[in-house]
């Protein structure tokens, strides 16, 4: 057997490992196992690339190697639970640059390409640039560096459309002519930089799952294409899971939403909606902790609702503590987890994880509602969209249609916001201002701590 | 058959198999799923080793190779144990006794 063909059939293995650890993490129990299972199946395949025949000089890749694991370790290591969508995005983004860079490198050892690997090259590096500085804005966002809100000016859409026919057309007269648009090519991997940011710009805080998802299929599209230039099965394999999942994950996050992709992407959201509807009549009551304390002391069940609010207040220890003596009390306690809570798919899950909540006791959204009318206190932590009744009857109402959790029909209602501001799509929520609704007002952590000392006490 | 034929054959397939296998994966998830998935796109990794060793007789393919390498492995590294870490966190209910 050839070198070469050995190193194909590493490959298939390595490929059967990634394929396979993404099959376990359809449950929590083999997840871990499964995550292992595909960093396995990483190392054959950078194992099998060491025995490419051509390679010269191992001193500069083991250096570069180690250099870039340690940097990837130490961030992994050090970085907060409720920084991980920060996070993916970054690393995310170091996927895109390594994508273009990988393509940029074999275009100026070979300049006099095919029209089709031409192409193929061309749509690896514009998605790589694209989806680097792209996710760097997404960092930039999620670190609200310039703010949550949607950025948005005049002639926004025009100025992207004209970026992307630049691409396309640069892209062709680049293909036709590779060897001789040397300068072409690096002007277009600038304009890739420049799309990547305005890509996400318009785009609202609260969208950021939609984007994040979005992004890391481009990454895995961006690698999927360095396959075909290099001729690399594993690189077409792998690049292609990840652009499915991305893609899986965007819709999943449009469909909680009620809102196709075209509008996460171009319309700015929460900027001229606030106007039309209607604004809450009703009177908002709020409520201290120890008349909350008697009400909970009461309680047979009680529905958690967690919401980025929760994440920033760093409240899930103290939402954990609080359902323990709640549970010892005799009481049972579910959460009711929103698609879109939080900044990227599954964010809430995570961050309950981390307050050693068992996973069973996290309940997807269809399986709750159906329940919350035989809920005795639906506390709502730093939630506010993702309950807001406008979605389900207000058709003036931005979010209209969106699915919600109905925390409004349990019993009573207690919702722990910071002060009276609206959400990050800038909504009423005349939630706040229903006859079982009672406002506590703090911080979310706060005002747990304060609940748990009142039982403590007793 | 044309080399370039087969790989747009398991492109498709993959893509499928992409689809199949990661729409059964429940929302709790999501979360280390899109980090894993994450993770799996560092293959980038492979390529640019293969490139920078190859890459000896030109100083700016060198660089631009080395950095590839880096990036694709801050990517891989920091992808898996990330992942790992958050999944370590995952535990079902241990049945206190009474």
């Amino acid at each position: 057997m050839t070198n070469s063909q050995l190193i194909n059939l590493a490959y298939i293995l390595s490929a059967f490992f990634f394929v396979l650890g993404l099959k376990m993490l359809n449950s929590p129990a083999k997840a871990r196992l499964g995550n292992f299972m595909s960093a396995l199946g990483m190392l054959i395949a950078i194992t099998a690339a060491f025995f490419n025949e051509g390679l010269l000089d191992f001193h500069l890749i083991l250096v570069a190697l180690l250099l870039g694991s340690v940097i990837g370790a130490t961030t992994a290591r050090f970085v907060k639970m409720t920084q991980v969508p920060e996070m993916v995005a970054l690393f995310n983004g170091s996927g895109g640059i390594a994508a273009l860079l990988v393509g940029w490198g074999e275009y100026h050892a070979n300049p006099a390409l095919s029209f089709g690997n031409a192409a193929t090259l061309f749509i690896s590096v514009v998605i790589g640039g694209l989806s680097f500085s792209g996710s760097i804005a997404a960092w930039g966002k999620l670190r609200e560096l310039f703010g949550g809100k949607p950025i948005c000016f005049p002639g926004q859409k025009f100025f992207n459309l004209l970026l992307l026919l630049t691409l396309f057309i640069g892209g062709i007269v680049y293909s036709l002519h590779p060897a001789h648009e040397y300068p072409l090519f690096l002007i277009l991997i600038g304009v890739s930089f420049l799309m990547g940011v305005m890509f996400v710009l318009p785009i609202g805080g609260a969208d950021m799952p939609v984007v994040i998802s979005l992004l890391n299929s481009y990454t895995g599209m961006a690698a999927c294409a360095a396959g075909f230039v290099l001729q690399n099965i594993i690189l077409i394999v792998a690049g292609a899971l990840v652009g499915a999942s991305g893609f899986i994950l965007t819709r999943l996050m449009c469909k909680a939403m009620n809102r196709p992709l075209s509008n996460v992407l171009f319309s700015g959201f929460g900027q001229k909606t606030s106007a039309g509807c209607s604004r809450t009549a009703g009177e908002v009551k709020s409520l201290s902790a120890e008349e909350a304390y008697h009400v909970l002391e009461a309680a047979r069940s009680v529905v958690i609702v967690p919401g980025y609010g929760m994440a920033v207040a760093q409240a899930q220890h103290a939402v954990h503590e609080l359902a323990n003596i709640l549970e010892e009390n005799g009481c049972e306690v579910k959460y009711a987890i929103h698609p879109v809570a939080g900044r990227m798919p599954g964010h809430m899950n995570v961050l309950l994880a981390e307050a050693n909540i068992p996973y069973d006791q996290l309940i997807e959204m269809e399986e709750i509602n159906p329940q919350m009318e035989t809920v005795d206190v639906c506390l709502v932590i730093g939630a506010n969209d993702v309950v807001n009744p406008a979605a389900r009857n207000d058709p003036q109402s931005p979010i209209y249609g969106m699915p919600i959790i109905n925390a409004d029909k349990a019993r009573h209602v207690f919702v722990l916001k910071r002060s009276m501001a609206s959400g990050f799509a800038g909504i009423d929520n005349p939630l706040f201002s229903l006859e079982n609704t009672r406002m506590i007002f703090g911080d979310a952590k706060a005002t747990l701590m304060g609940l748990i000392g009142q039982f403590k006490q007793k | 058959m044309d080399t370039s034929i087969i790989l747009l054959l398991i492109l498709m397939l993959s893509i499928f198999l992409g689809f199949e296998v990661i729409s059964k994966v429940p929302s709790v998830l999501h979360t280390p799923l899109m980090s894993a998935t994450n993770a799996i796109h560092g293959i980038t990794l492979v390529g640019a080793i293969i490139a920078l060793g190859m890459a000896v007789d030109n100083p700016l393919r060198q660089i631009i190779s080395f950095l590839a390498v880096m990036f694709a492995a801050i990517n891989v590294v920091g992808g898996y144990l990330v992942t790992d870490r958050m999944l370590e966190m995952f535990k079902k209910k241990v049945q206190k006794v009474k």
